[in-house]
């Protein structure tokens, strides 16, 4: 077979506490048998893990945030693409996406490709909109209200039974059991990430996840249920194992089918002791334990690697049930030089990092 | 009364419900009602089988194989009648 060969450029390299999809997803292209590739690591800090970990990524380049402005953002691809013509970008943080759905027309001129949800995919399944969501594509969600002042608090108090959530736009839920535990935490989640602020009915059940790629056609092209086993105090699954749960798959299947979905996904929900599920968060894009599911048989990475070039791709349907994933945290060693390559240049190949003891690609 | 469809049990007593993810690990006389709920053996068949086996009273076998039943129930790993 005639292998796909590519350089794909990937965000997300921060495998910190709260872990960014990038490695796992360049894992999943790593271990294709379809996919020869250079990949290009796109990093916003100096110490992002991803950069140093060893036979991950050929060469990383920095870049600015994306709240710099998309012009200053588009430059700095462009310039790397001069150098370094990428084929395709696969951007997995969710301050990002918006950046690159909107750069798209010009990611395509410079002959970069994406594949990416439409920005109406991408706005409507905002945790700010899941009520209305819920109603138009027929999915149990928890009554929540959307808030951006300290007045409004008040307002709604009546409309909630504590407990309730209170979450940020992008990151960060908390758990309130009265309106000063409401009022705190809605003080620290708008200093961080801004407004709203969502206040979100407390569903009791577990917490269940499912990765999934959509072609953009209504299909389902993967799609593998989770379950955390071991949550991190900042909400993280640690450790996770696969489930046999066809109602996940079904919501999925007709989720995605309804919306057209182009993309990768990662649908989080609560199920009830009754059964029931409750969609609490759809994220635009491929999750950090997305390496699960390629173990469990669905190559998700390499599949929207092959979509995103026009590729025909069969969709997947069996997985394997029970199967795990446990993290782990471990000391990388490395030279101030690598360091300072990063820090004065603001790129590093491969071959200038120093892993003793293992075999470099 | 039966085990839900899927449930795998070890010969090491190890359960696994793959629908929700939860394991459970069955001592020697769990791990012997749980067989003859799956051989769809009946509650009398079951206290039999285990006076048979173990030097028990019946009316504190009977209080214990109960419990042992509710909790199965609780954990959603029997069958609902209607199913």
């Amino acid at each position: 077979m005639k292998k796909l060969k590519l350089t794909i450029a990937v965000t997300g390299l921060n495998n910190t506490d709260n872990p960014g999809p990038g490695i796992p997803v360049i894992r999943g292209i790593r271990e294709s048998q379809e996919i020869e590739s250079r990949i290009i690591g796109l990093a916003y800090e100096n110490l992002e893990p991803g950069i140093y970990m060893p036979l991950m990524i050929d060469k990383t380049y920095m870049i600015p945030y994306p709240s710099s402005g998309t012009d200053a953002y588009m430059e700095r691809i462009e310039e790397i693409n001069q150098k370094d013509p990428i084929d395709l970008i696969i951007p997995n943080l969710d301050a990002e996406l918006y950046t690159f759905m909107k750069a798209e027309p010009r990611l395509r001129e410079l002959g970069i490709k994406t594949f990416l949800p439409t920005m109406e995919q991408f706005e409507e399944r905002h945790k700010a909109n899941l009520v209305a969501y819920g109603k138009k594509y027929d999915i149990k969600v928890p009554k929540s209200s959307t808030i951006t002042s300290h007045n409004d608090i008040r307002k709604i108090k009546n409309d909630f039974d504590y407990p309730v959530l209170v979450k940020g736009k992008f990151y960060d839920a908390y758990i309130a059991y009265n309106e000063d535990q409401v009022t705190n935490h809605y003080n620290k989640i708008s200093a961080k990430w801004g407004l709203p602020i969502i206040i979100q009915e407390f569903v009791k059940g577990t917490e269940v996840n499912v990765v999934a790629l959509g072609d953009g056609l209504g299909n389902t092209i993967a799609a593998v249920p989770m379950r955390k086993l071991f949550i991190t105090d900042k909400g993280k699954a640690w450790s996770g194992i696969t489930l046999n749960d066809e109602e996940m798959i079904r919501i999925t299947n007709d989720l995605i089918a309804e919306t057209k979905w182009r993309g990768g996904m990662e649908l989080e929900m609560i199920k009830t002791n009754k059964n029931d599920y409750y969609m609490i968060e759809i994220n635009p894009r491929i999750p950090a334990w997305v390496y699960l599911a390629v173990g469990a048989g669905q190559n998700i990475p390499e599949a929207l690697v092959k979509l995103a070039m026009g590729e025909h791709v069969a969709p997947y349907h069996d997985y394997q049930v029970g199967k795990m994933f446990i993290r782990y945290s471990m000391d990388m060693l490395g030279d101030i030089q690598e360091f300072e390559q990063l820090s004065i240049f603001g790129e590093i190949e491969q071959s200038q990092l120093h892993y003793p003891n293992t075999q470099k690609i | 009364m039966k085990l839900k469809k899927n449930i795998a049990v070890s010969e090491n007593g190890f359960l696994f419900d793959p629908n929700s993810g939860e394991s459970y690990s069955l001592n020697k006389t769990g791990q012997l009602i749980v067989k003859l709920i799956s051989e769809g053996k009946s509650e009398a068949e079951i206290i039999e089988n285990i006076m048979e086996k173990y030097d028990v009273e019946s009316n504190a076998l009977q209080r214990y194989l109960d419990d042992f039943i509710m909790m199965l129930q609780q954990m959603n790993l029997l069958q609902k009648e209607e199913d």
